[in-house]
């Protein structure tokens, strides 16, 4: 029984740090991109929130106890995993929101360009 | 520009792919009318737009294929630009028959209504679509008729005439460009525009036509359903 709480207190020690890594790295990538203009700070928005999130949620560990029992979850990692589930869920909402309106704009521009090459002819 | 100001109306015939067919669409039409024939050639890969320009067609060329619907809103935003007054829409494929252009636009000319949906259900026609394309406007049909107060026949006929008003409805981006259908007929009640049905002659297209896959009925079915829902939700 002993052995089996040590076990599992290690696998706690080990699940923090492997979040804790998942999450700076996220959050050290996403800084660099938006560092050398390949991803627009207006996209970075969402992702930062994502990476500081998770480090809170890690560094916090109160919080993350308190979030678990609140969504009635048994271990404080599936808290994380759901969190950064609907964290992906909401950005891929957004992207589809994003995609709508380019590929309206994108429908308006065509049109536009073919009217105005009609009449350039 | 071979725009003549007492030449008020235009038919527009937003084409993909339709090299081989639509020349003979362009001159049935020149056969019964004189009005100006745009092509919306939707991002063609084919001859299309050398076949439709050399028939006597003013060709707009859509620099990539953006479907039926934003082909045929292209035909409209052009002939509100160009000052047009009258709009007959129709399918490159040959399946509406030009005969019925004169059926279709006098109620519209005489301000009868402001769109004439031509079908090819109230008379009997030769028309046979495919089983299950058939049960789809048999059902967008009774849901369309339901909602409008009014028989609908045929709420997935391309084959409309219309006046400004209406193009600048269809102009605008409140026009589902991806499968304008039963929906759009919808909006046009709602929209307080006055509208009828008239029997036109349609024939069996020689293939597929742009807005009748065979592939994705299914999210035909959900897109319709979906679109007609949110039309009731809105206000406007």
């Amino acid at each position: 029984m002993l052995h089996f709480l040590e076990r599992s207190k290690d696998n706690d020690v080990q699940q923090k740090i492997f979040a804790l890594i998942i999450g700076a790295g996220l959050f050290l990538v996403i800084i660099e991109l938006v560092r050398r203009r390949k991803l627009a700070e207006e996209y970075s928005f969402l992702w930062l929130l994502t990476g500081f999130g998770i480090i809170v949620l890690i560094l916090w560990y109160d919080l993350l106890e308190w979030l678990t029992r609140l969504i009635g979850a048994r271990t404080p990692t599936t808290t994380l995993f759901i969190f950064g589930f609907v964290f992906l869920l909401l950005i891929n909402l957004y992207f589809s929101l994003k995609v709508t309106k380019l590929t309206s704009q994108v429908k308006d521009l065509g049109q536009k360009l073919a009217i105005s090459e009609k009449a350039d002819r | 520009m071979n725009h003549k100001p007492d030449n008020n109306l235009v038919i527009i015939i937003p084409a993909y792919n339709e090299a081989g067919r639509i020349a003979s669409t362009i001159a049935g039409i020149r056969k019964v009318s004189d009005a100006d024939i745009f092509v919306v050639s939707d991002g063609s890969t084919d001859n299309t737009v050398n076949e439709a320009s050399e028939a006597g067609a003013t060709v707009v060329e859509l620099p990539f294929n953006l479907g039926y619907g934003a082909a045929l809103q292209t035909g409209f935003k052009d002939a509100l630009k160009m000052g047009y007054r009258f709009a007959v829409q129709m399918d490159a494929d040959g399946q509406h028959d030009p005969m019925s252009i004169k059926t279709l636009i006098e109620p519209v000319i005489a301000d009868e209504v402001d769109v004439v949906i031509g079908s090819r259900f109230l008379d009997k026609g030769n028309y046979k679509a495919p089983f299950v394309r058939r049960m789809g406007m048999y059902f967008f049909g009774i849901i369309t008729s339901v909602l409008t107060g009014r028989r609908i026949t045929d709420s997935t006929s391309g084959f409309q005439a219309l006046n400004k008003k209406v193009m600048e409805f269809y102009a605008s981006a409140a026009y589902p460009v991806d499968y304008p259908d039963a929906d759009v007929i919808i909006m046009l009640h709602r929209q307080g525009f006055r509208f009828k049905e008239v029997p036109v002659i349609m024939h069996n297209a020689a293939k597929r036509s742009m807005h009748g896959g065979i592939l994705n009925p299914l999210y035909y079915i959900f897109k319709m359903m979906l679109s007609i829902f949110v039309t009731l939700l809105r206000k406007e």
